[in-house]
């Protein structure tokens, strides 16, 4: 967004002097024009073309547009610009064929990017939300505002994933389910926080990028693994400092002196009795019923994992470490002469042991994946024949982006892609009332390919006729894609 | 520092894009190559510095036009308020209703003062002058989703009809709705009078009071609308495919009027995915289904 100085404030609302109709502009609102608004009292922008700048060097510089004089009708050789949809828009009556075609030259290869924004009523947002904590049970529904906005689909690895959105909450359901559902994605699509509940579960604020939000508490880090894993990664470090240690988890909690790792080391039984299903020496499921609590179940008081130790092997003070699979919790244990444990001040190696479980894990964060597929109107914008737009992408002739950012395309029929939101430009989402999420796509190939599959050669233009009304926005480095 | 309006070909580079501050123009010319540079420059000419011209009057252009009183001088100004008195005895209306039309008949005079054209067009946002040579015809698309494939129906207009004006007004449009109309596009011998009847019959379109309607004050949303703290539709909930009828019989019958007393030459209203007609029907309805029709030259939503 362009910002411009001049501008006279009046309360909330701003007074744009961009032309002599001189609006006041309230916050959030924009002027007669659609082309100024007011975001945040500041006077903005909003209609220009974006154009994603890549450069070489990290944190390099901005480069000009083409800057001063008019085109001199040579293709432009700036393999680093990068032409986005955002702001493409789908006006009439220019809406068809799609509003930019671009051209432009890289390494000799006349390109030409498609820029359109897509109306995606059939689309939706994975959620991948890294915690242990227990959010919900598979297929319980998620809600926003009360309405069904999607569900639980599972837990992967260390994170829980949701589903939302799709066909069914946005058009399927009542007209509040879907006006609530689309409101959603955009936010989660534009990086903003959303607050969810999820029936039987727990409360989450998902923002992609950030840690999640889960009953008010914000999670911190992933889980270094299951908890057998824990026991597998850091049984040597354990060896000769503590006899015994259970990694409580959720999924699979672990025990030093009957797992594997414990054997090779040669770390004699402890007689523990733990509740749950053993799965392998060593390795329980279900200790306790999934929660908030330590590595992901609901208990409070690791204990209560525990049965009776056995009078015939364990004796009077054996030592004990129960942590959980982020190190969150721990607690340090000794037998006493009824063989019962009581808490004790934690060594300080064993400190710097769950410290370093909890040095392992990574940070954990929200990641929102935009998924949608392109659909027959929006492929005829970009050529007469749709189904060849889709066999080019197939055969990787064409290189599809989503405001700039790679996206991952479905095998399988369609154009179906998915993309990471926070890879993308600000506010690269908007909607429409049906209620439906608009969304950038590009499409880049050759200028000959183009030709080839029917594209609307008429209509395609040179990068630099881009020059006014266009904002140049630096981008971070795409991996896997020359600069 | 001057403010010069935006000057650009399309990418086509057959269509002339004008564009200064809320005035967005679509401009298309056809005839001889000299005819066509002459109307491109008079087009350009006159453009530069309307907004400004139109400025000078706008507290007076986003007062109540008076029935028969008129206190306006520029020429883009009377026109507007011509074309909006004759619902100023009966309706509140302002000028403004009837700027987009009248700013682009401007424009479309200014080009025949100095071109002879087979046919062309100014493009105001929807808002559409024509200029006709004899035997010439345009054929012009509506359409309600743009997302979507195919026109809903082709108006045709030919040289020796009357209408030169076309014009859409609604609630998804830029300016503020009284109504409930999804688009209600009017054919009439003027862009500024298809613009002010557009407004009118659109606003007409409506079930007042029905609680599945939501409305706003139009000056909560823009603090200097000329629609003041009249209650300006911002959602439709859902309505009952006899209420839809009800309020789209409001609109045509309020159409049927201005027909009869020769405001316009024939109107299309749409309302949640149904259509009605009023004046005589010029139209064909495409079947959606079919697939893609023969596209029109002009567009339209």
């Amino acid at each position: 967004m362009v910002t411009e100085p001049t501008t006279a404030t009046a309360g909330d609302k701003i007074r744009c002097d961009a032309c002599p109709v001189m609006c006041y502009i309230k916050p959030g609102a924009a002027g007669a024009c659609d082309r100024y608004a007011n975001h945040d009292g500041e006077l903005v922008r909003v209609d220009p073309h974006i154009v994603l700048e890549r450069t070489v060097s990290h944190g390099g510089r901005l480069v000009p547009f083409q800057a001063g004089g008019d085109w001199d009708g040579t293709l432009v050789r700036e393999p680093s610009m990068f032409v986005t949809a955002i702001g493409a828009g789908t006006t009439y009556p220019d809406y068809k064929p799609a509003p930019f075609i671009v051209s432009s030259e890289i390494d000799g290869v006349d390109m030409v990017t498609v820029v359109t924004e897509g109306i995606f009523s059939y689309c939706g947002v994975k959620v991948k939300i890294d915690t242990d904590r227990y959010l919900g049970p598979e297929t319980a529904t998620v809600r926003v505002q009360g309405e069904a906005v999607g569900h639980v689909t599972t837990s992967e690895y260390g994170s829980q994933m949701l589903s939302l959105g799709g066909v069914h909450h946005l058009t399927g359901g009542s007209k509040k389910e879907g006006r609530i559902t689309c409101d959603a994605l955009m936010d989660l699509s534009n990086c903003k926080p959303v607050e969810m509940t999820i029936d039987g579960g727990a409360t989450v604020v998902v923002q992609a990028g950030y840690p999640p939000i889960v009953n008010g508490v914000a999670e911190e880090r992933m889980r270094v693994g299951c908890g057998s894993a824990t026991i597998g990664m850091f049984a040597k470090q354990w060896q000769g400092k503590v006899d015994e240690v259970v990694v409580v988890d959720d999924h699979i909690t672990g025990v030093l002196s009957e797992h594997q790792a414990g054997k090779l080391l040669d770390i004699p039984d402890t007689g523990i009795k733990m509740k749950g299903r053993r799965s392998t020496p060593g390795r329980y499921f279900q200790v306790a019923e999934p929660g908030t609590g330590w590595g992901g179940t609901k208990i409070s008081d690791p204990l209560t994992v525990l049965g009776p130790f056995d009078p015939k092997t364990a004796r009077p003070g054996t030592t004990m470490l129960m942590v959980s699979t982020t190190g969150e919790h721990a607690a340090y244990y000794e037998l006493d002469e009824a063989l019962k444990p009581v808490e004790k001040e934690m060594p300080l190696d064993l400190k710097l042991s769950v410290e370093r479980i909890q040095e392992n894990c990574e940070p954990a964060l929200c990641t929102v994946l935009f998924m949608g597929g392109a659909g027959g109107s929006l492929r005829a914008g970009v050529t007469d024949n749709p189904v060849r737009l889709t066999r080019s992408v197939k055969d990787s002739l064409t290189r599809v982006t989503s405001g700039g950012a790679p996206v991952y395309v479905w095998p399988g029929g369609g154009i179906t892609f998915m993309v990471d939101v926070t890879q993308m430009p600000a506010g690269a989402f908007g909607y429409v009332p049906t209620p439906a999420l608009v969304a950038p796509i590009e499409f880049t190939l050759r200028l000959s390919d183009y030709a080839a599959l029917g594209g609307h050669m008429d209509y395609v233009r040179p990068l630099a006729s881009l020059k006014d009304n266009t904002e140049i926005r630096q981008m971070p480095l795409m991996p896997g894609r020359r600069a | 520092m001057t403010r010069l309006p935006q000057i650009a070909w399309l990418a086509d580079g057959r269509r002339l894009h004008l564009q200064d501050g809320p005035i967005d123009l679509i401009v298309e010319a056809e005839g001889s190559e000299i005819d066509i540079g002459a109307a491109y420059q008079a087009a350009a000419r006159r453009f530069t510095g309307l907004l400004d011209e139109l400025c000078t009057e706008l507290t007076e252009l986003r007062a109540a036009a008076h029935a028969q009183q008129c206190a306006l001088k520029g020429v883009v100004a009377r026109r507007m308020h011509r074309a909006v008195a004759p619902f100023a005895a009966d309706h509140f209306i302002t000028p403004m209703a009837a700027v987009a039309g009248s700013v682009a008949e401007e424009i479309l005079g200014a080009m025949l003062g100095a071109a002879r054209l087979q046919r062309a067009y100014v493009n105001n946002g929807g808002d559409i002058a024509l200029h006709l040579a004899d035997g010439q015809r345009f054929s012009v698309g509506l359409m309600d989703r743009p997302d979507q494939h195919g026109v809903l129906r082709t108006l045709n207009i030919s040289a020796d009809e009357t209408a030169r004006g076309i014009a859409t007004s609604g609630r998804h449009g830029r300016s503020f709705s009284l109504g409930i109309a999804d688009a209600v596009t009017v054919l009439a011998r003027t862009a500024s009078q298809a613009d002010a009847a557009a407004t009118i019959i659109a606003n007409a379109v409506d079930l007042p009071g029905h609680s599945a309607i939501v409305r706003c004050p139009a000056n909560m949303l823009q603090p200097d609308s000329d629609l003041g703290a009249r209650l300006v539709t911002r959602d439709v909930g859902e309505l009952s495919d006899h209420e839809i009828e009800d309020a789209l019989e409001a609109g045509a019958s309020c159409a049927r009027q201005l027909l009869l007393s020769g405001l316009i030459e024939s109107a299309t209203l749409r309302l949640m995915g149904r259509t009605a007609m009023a004046g005589a029907s010029r139209t064909e309805a495409h079947n959606a289904d079919k697939g893609r029709q023969r596209v029109p030259e002009l567009m339209h939503a």
